[in-house]
């Protein structure tokens, strides 16, 4: 486990960036691994910058709260209340939570191949939708109409993720502008369906799907959606993968220097490929999760902005997968804690928006700290050099 | 002249049959030609001066991912200045402003303290959805309408006047002299062949005495202006209100139509110009209901053509060759 705190002994003399030789942390040596002396840097420094960033934020946010005329301590009480420790708050949290790490590690894993997927929206979108289609097409399976939806949301997900990472490795096409395009496309695409094709008949003229089978739908545990020990364990599974698996050390090895893992004879095109599948998967999985465990039909309104946070839970894990469970989990609080503030305070939810987006901008100009550090370590930070060439 | 004619025949070829077809169709049926026209030029606008933004940038060497957010929130800064002041003035001095604050943030964080410029942008835009969302206030609206001009002489011209200079706004006329004004500047002054130098190749500029930082700053802010103007005019000038994410991705429309228009502004004015038209013949064939297809759809037309014309572009153009890379002084690159 990477825990940030593991090695306190190890404490940088100076935590602040050296300007280090340009190849001085040689990439790809298999001993200067995660667990290096420079990794231990970064840990302790990560946590503390994503938490003064949190508490900046949240100061900021508090002022701002202010000055809509409302005691921000008991703003935050309410959010957190509403969130934690109400009757089922804690069970709606967590069921918050479920898409929000997945969409999270749908930003992580291309992320460390040097992608930025903007796209998990749109993957979302068309995940949720095929999977509502295919549960509510095989509801006569009963239980097995949740793997037929779960199955047929990845897929759907991934297809997308791959068309953006076919167009980077094909015409290097810019994966930021694909992404977003494919965004708006999914968007389109999933009005149409249910407004036209899909529309469910006795739904009143409300453009959703048809419910789908009781039995299609994933029940919740003792206060736990089960939703959430899939992601939690998905989550587990890519920082193993990542950590160590000869694919996670391929995908570091792309994303910290390109030209290096073209003369190891790794396969880059085929590593973007199964980043922008495998994240697609998740977002497509994060849409079939919703689709049975919370809302049990589809609306365009199910993906909210669940896309965009995952960028955010990306940026503040750091891009680690086990940090985006916490990440998550935060938001999760936030965004569930918001209606509840509504109601109590008269505050508008899209707060949290403003929340997470000056959280988003503290936690990633430190990450300016680490950025010098790769490109000056690398010479060419992968984010960027792909650009327009 | 001559010698520029020769340099781009196949360019000035092009534009001219182009030229003649438009003629031709207007001949044969004027009233729909002109609203098509208009139609496709309106739409152009932003994505004109959008696509500028873009070209100083990356001609600048910077990636400017965040203009989507800059369009935002200058829409929004645009209308709700001009809705709360009762001045349509200052609501068009207030958006310009967010651009150019905007502009300067980028530029900071990506020149001056070197942070990965595609999540710069990101961020940007992440935090501009947030600001104009949260603030955004339904039911209100703008004092006036946007003023509106015709150009003496140059109006009387048929179809070009009649599109581009009679009854047109003021930003729409800003956006023709800025294409050409930064065309020129890039290819013909001083201040463009130094900004192609630190796109090109930042050390070799910064050898010959150019501070490479200063003019990245300084190009990327006040690119901020034209990003300004293209959020007052969407949100003041093409349309009179303001809604939550009404930039629509537009800012990176931009971005694809700059790399369709190989980095240059007047290509890059006629590729929106052709994103233009495409998105009005589609919404003219669809109210004739000669295609029947969904308006869902419809509506994905321009993201569609934009992955479309990537994907046929990206390849064949070069892109300026330091975009994307911070400079640090006294490191080879």
């Amino acid at each position: 486990m990477s825990h940030p705190s593991a090695r306190p002994e190890r404490e940088p003399a100076e935590p602040v960036t050296p300007p280090a030789p340009p190849d001085s942390p040689a990439p790809g040596g298999p001993g200067d691994g995660p667990g290096g002396l420079l990794a231990a840097i970064f840990r302790y420094q990560s946590v503390v910058v994503i938490l003064v960033a949190l508490l900046g934020a949240m100061a900021i946010g508090a002022a701002l709260i202010r000055y809509q005329g409302v005691n921000p301590w008991y703003a935050y009480e309410t959010i957190f209340k509403q969130a934690l420790f109400t009757s089922d708050g804690l069970t709606r949290t967590l069921a918050k939570t479920t898409p929000l790490i997945l969409t999270g590690l749908a930003v992580v894993l291309p992320l460390r191949v040097g992608l930025f997927n903007i796209g998990g929206q749109g993957q979302f979108l068309l995940g949720a939708i095929a999977a509502a289609w295919a549960a509510y097409q095989t509801s006569a399976l009963g239980v097995l109409a949740i793997v037929v939806g779960v199955v047929v949301g990845i897929l759907f997900g991934a297809m997308v993720g791959s068309i953006a990472a076919i167009l980077k490795t094909w015409r290097g096409v810019h994966e930021v502008i694909t992404t977003i395009m494919l965004n708006n496309i999914a968007a389109g695409i999933v009005w149409w369906l249910v407004t036209g094709p899909f529309q469910a008949p006795n739904a009143g003229g409300i453009p959703q799907t048809h419910e789908i089978g009781e039995a299609a739908r994933i029940p919740t545990v003792a206060g736990i959606p089960l939703g959430f020990g899939v992601a939690v364990v998905l989550a587990l599974v890519c920082a193993w993968m990542l950590k160590r698996t000869t694919l996670g050390f391929r995908f570091d090895t792309v994303g910290k220097n390109r030209h290096a893992a073209g003369y190891a004879g790794i396969p880059i095109n085929r590593v973007i490929l199964l980043a922008m599948v495998f994240a697609g998967g998740l977002a497509g999985l994060a849409g079939a999760l919703e689709v049975h465990g919370v809302m049990h039909h589809f609306e365009p309104a199910i993906a909210g902005t669940l896309g965009f946070d995952g960028i955010t839970i990306a940026l503040l894990a750091r891009s680690n997968p086990l940090w985006t469970i916490p990440a998550g989990f935060l938001v999760g609080i936030l965004r569930t804690g918001a209606a509840g503030l509504q109601f109590a305070t008269g505050i508008a939810p899209e707060i949290v928006d403003l929340l997470l987006a000056i959280t988003l901008l503290l936690v990633s100009i430190p990450v300016l700290g680490r950025w010098i550090f790769r490109s000056r370590a690398h010479k060419v930070s992968a984010a960027s050099t792909s650009w327009g060439s | 002249m001559g010698a520029w004619v020769a340099r781009n025949k196949w360019s000035v070829t092009l534009a001219a049959i182009v030229l003649v077809a438009a003629y031709i169709f207007y001949a044969l049926s004027s009233g729909t030609a002109l609203s098509m026209y208009k139609y496709a030029w309106s739409y152009a606008v932003p994505l004109v001066l959008c696509a500028l933004v873009g070209v100083v940038g990356e001609r600048s060497g910077v990636v400017n991912i965040g203009i989507e957010g800059q369009l935002l929130v200058s829409a929004f800064a645009g209308f709700f200045g001009a809705a709360y002041s009762g001045s349509l003035l200052v609501g068009m001095l207030s958006g310009i402003g967010c651009g150019l604050i905007l502009g300067g943030f980028l530029a900071w964080t990506t020149v001056k303290w070197q942070m990965d410029q595609i999540i710069a942008g990101v961020v940007l835009n992440i935090v501009a959805t947030g600001i104009t969302s949260f603030y955004y206030k339904p039911g209100q609206v703008l004092p006036a309408l946007m003023p509106h001009v015709s150009i003496p002489g140059l109006s009387s011209i048929p179809l070009i006047g009649e599109v581009f200079f009679k009854g047109t706004g003021v930003i729409a006329l800003v956006a023709i002299v800025a294409v050409v004004v930064i065309h020129i500047g890039l290819f013909r002054t001083r201040w463009g062949l130094r900004t192609r130098a630190i796109g090109e190749y930042p050390s070799a500029a910064d050898t010959a005495g150019i501070n490479v930082i200063r003019m990245r700053l300084v190009n990327v802010t006040l690119a901020g202006v034209l990003a300004g103007l293209a959020g007052v005019y969407l949100s003041m000038d093409s349309t009179s209100s303001f809604e939550r994410g009404m930039s629509a991705g537009r800012g990176f429309l931009a971005l694809a139509i700059m790399i369709f228009g190989a980095w240059r502004p007047l290509r890059a004015a006629a590729a929106a110009l052709f994103f233009g038209f495409v998105t009005a013949t589609a919404s003219q064939l669809q109210t004739e209901q000669i295609i029947n297809v969904a308006p869902q759809l419809v509506g994905t037309l321009p993201y569609v053509m934009t992955l479309v014309v990537l994907a046929v572009a990206a390849g064949k153009v070069r892109a300026p060759g330091a975009v994307g890379q911070p400079f640090v002084k006294g490191d080879k690159s």
